[in-house]
């Protein structure tokens, strides 16, 4: 995986609430049975028309914005099924980042385990960063994740939370995988004790 | 183990939590023990092809569980050639993982072989007190059991394949009660979708969900499976009922139940199986069960739901994101505020998924569909979700009901629930679904959902519109 640690780039608004993950990447993408990809399925019902020709207005189709690499969007963002495309398709168009007031839990996780860092800020600052990402490549949207700041392209700084341990992987760019295997001793206790207490298991 | 556990009151999900903590770090990150992993075709093969790359094995196949559920075709033939060349790659897949890592397998050949989350307490995988997840956010449906479940993504899924445990933190204590009694051609399904309509589809976010109170201790097991798989549309990764006599019931005798002396003893575990008195709880929800009514979706989230006595609502009727989010439901359904929602013409049915694709639920439908056929111009299918709910509905008669009611009846599969198959919607298509999701596009691109109760669907089935299935009721 990937480390995050700044990015500054175009931020896309997509100001829409309860954007789900079938919207993020329909089923027809879900055949795949590799991770990369997915960028040409990102948000397709809303960026291609029935012919599959981009639909002009959507907006990583229009010209300021095919570069984003930022999206700053309504609440309740990844709502839906536990697709871990969704997050693939982000990363694969070149998203990093995705801004809103708050996301589904499902996905929020996801897209720790890519690289993608998903940030909680409350309204107000999320519809500042908005106005801020209609301005296209005018404005370019700065996130630091050691600091935990978003800054504005007028210089207003928002802080936002994260889970240390998560932070600390994303920073690191760790696999959980190797991490947790580190533990294998106490995973090996554990189910011993459970086999004698809970032998049906 | 006991030895994490304290003496004050615990919730449900305390307990099972408490039950399985591996390793807990002082900021709070957890490992958690998994007792069952369910496996399906298309969240699986990235994972599985992960463990190959570093050269990783399955930890606990014994506690692996694979089946291919979503993608497969739902006709006849199937066993021996699937047409879409992407999804019978991903079958091909999970075929030979579950054969590599030596994991429990039900091929589409196996009168076993069905929805996972219909096989999984089927067969006695999902038994109380259990930890189970999936690559599959209706995994929610095994809490039922009083199993903590929930769905996961691909990396996961590898971590568990690995592992056989999860990084998480825990999630906070909601407790959803439903007091009284439900009115007549009121179920499962009404309940879960009324508290959706009430929490919103962020409403259980963080949290972890225990349904509890006099209706949901009168549902069947069939019925609680339905309620539980749709606290993720509540936002909740998880749904949790307490197990009662009914639960034990269910579960004695099951191919992988325990058995014997071992019975006995799970069973004495299983009853502590219960949000203890003075537990402590993030949010409190209580509905009246008496003031549930059949209820509908009329737009494109979960939560978009009214009785089916109501009207389509006007977006200025809500507040924030949402009038923009309900205007533009209003504009992919096709529909005009103040409309009836008993005046929505549909052109197709659909029954069956993990929500309600058990023998209950085909039981229901069928019960209005008895001597009834479908409104001209209609299309209905009938999707079991298991060979064996199949083959029970075949031996109880309604397999019958439903082909002289003019529906196909297919073979197990989750179908028309995602529209990863074959079966899809057209575009404008409206379609009465027993399914769990309305989103855009779910059951095809431009297809159109309203989510309902089988005996629902069934009644605009019948009526060529979304209709009250009270009024198709035979009087008490």
């Amino acid at each position: 995986m990937d480390k995050f640690t700044t990015l500054t780039g175009i931020a896309a608004p997509l100001p829409l609430v309860n954007i789900d993950t079938d919207m993020i990447i329909p089923k027809q993408y879900l055949k795949t049975i590799q991770r990369t990809g997915l960028g040409k399925g990102l948000f397709d019902e809303m960026r291609y028309d029935d012919q599959g020709n981009e639909i002009a207005d959507f907006v990583l189709n229009q010209p300021a914005y095919r570069n984003a690499e930022i999206l700053v969007a309504g609440d309740n963002f990844g709502c839906g099924s536990s697709r871990e495309h969704a997050p693939w398709a982000l990363l694969d168009f070149g998203i990093r980042c995705v801004i809103s007031t708050s996301f589904a839990d499902i996905f929020y996780n996801n897209c720790f385990k890519n690289g993608v860092l998903p940030v909680v800020l409350p309204q107000e600052a999320v519809d500042h960063l908005m106005e801020d990402a209609r301005k296209g490549a005018n404005a370019r949207i700065s996130v630091d994740l050691e600091a935990q700041t978003v800054s504005a392209s007028d210089g207003t700084v928002f802080g936002f939370e994260i889970d240390p341990f998560k932070k600390h992987c994303l920073l690191n760019g760790l696999d959980d995988i190797g991490l947790t295997l580190e533990k294998v001793s106490a995973i090996d206790v554990f189910e011993a004790q459970a086999k004698t207490q809970y032998p049906w298991v | 183990m006991t030895a994490h556990q304290s003496s004050a009151p615990k919730t449900l999900y305390d307990k099972i939590w408490d039950a399985h903590l591996v390793d807990q770090q002082p900021d709070g990150t957890c490992l958690i023990y998994i007792d069952r992993h369910l496996v399906h075709e298309v969240t699986s093969p990235q994972a599985f092809e992960g463990l190959r790359m570093t050269g990783r094995t399955v930890r606990a196949p014994g506690r692996t569980i694979a089946v291919p559920d979503h993608n497969v075709p739902t006709t006849e033939g199937r066993d021996k050639h699937i047409d879409n060349e992407e999804s019978r790659i991903q079958v091909d897949a999970l075929d030979r993982n579950a054969r590599d890592f030596g994991i429990h397998y039900y091929p589409v050949s196996d009168i076993r072989q069905g929805i996972v989350h219909i096989v999984g307490p089927e067969q006695g995988w999902t038994l109380p007190g259990m930890t189970v997840v999936c690559g599959d956010s209706h995994t929610a449906t095994h809490g039922a059991f009083g199993a903590l479940a929930h769905g996961i993504g691909t990396s996961e899924v590898e971590h568990v394949l690995a592992t056989q445990t999860l990084i998480q933190k825990k999630s906070k204590n909601m407790r959803v009660e439903i007091t009284g009694k439900l009115r007549p051609g009121v179920t499962a399904k009404d309940i879960t979708l009324a508290v959706i309509g009430k929490i919103g589809t962020a409403g259980g976010t963080g949290h972890v969900i225990e349904y509890c109170g006099e209706a949901i201790r009168d549902l069947s097991m069939e019925g609680r499976m339905t309620v539980c798989n749709m606290a993720i549309e509540g936002g909740a990764r998880a749904g949790l009922i307490a197990p009662d006599e009914k639960t034990f019931d269910y579960v004695m005798g099951r191919p992988h139940a325990p058995k014997g002396a071992a019975w006995e003893a799970a069973l004495a575990w299983w009853k502590t199986l219960h949000s203890d008195e003075g537990a402590q709880w993030d949010k409190v929800i209580t509905i009246r069960a008496e003031d549930i009514e059949p209820v509908v979706t009329w737009g494109t989230s979960p939560e978009d739901v009214l009785p089916i006595t109501g009207a389509v609502p006007a977006p200025e009727s809500f507040s924030g994101g949402k009038v923009g989010a309900a205007q533009r439901s209003l504009d992919y359904m096709g529909l005009k505020p103040g409309t009836k929602l008993t005046d929505i013409p549909i052109h197709a049915v659909f029954i069956g998924s993990c929500t309600n694709g058990r023998i209950e639920d085909l039981r229901a439908a069928a019960a209005v569909l008895k001597g009834r056929k479908l409104a001209p111009g209609v299309r209905g299918m009938v999707v079991p979700g298991s060979g064996l709910v199949r083959a029970q509905a075949e031996e109880e008669g309604l397999a019958q009901i439903f082909v002289d009611a003019g529906f196909e009846w297919r073979l197990a599969g989750c179908s028309m629930c995602l529209a990863m198959n074959p079966d899809q919607l057209a575009p404008g298509e409206r379609c009465a679904a027993t399914s769990n999701r309305n989103f855009e596009g779910r059951q095809g691109r431009g297809g159109r959902t309203h989510l309902m109760s089988p005996a629902m669907a069934a009644a605009a089935g019948v009526t060529g519109r979304l209709a009250d299935v009270r009024e198709l009721m035979a009087p008490a």
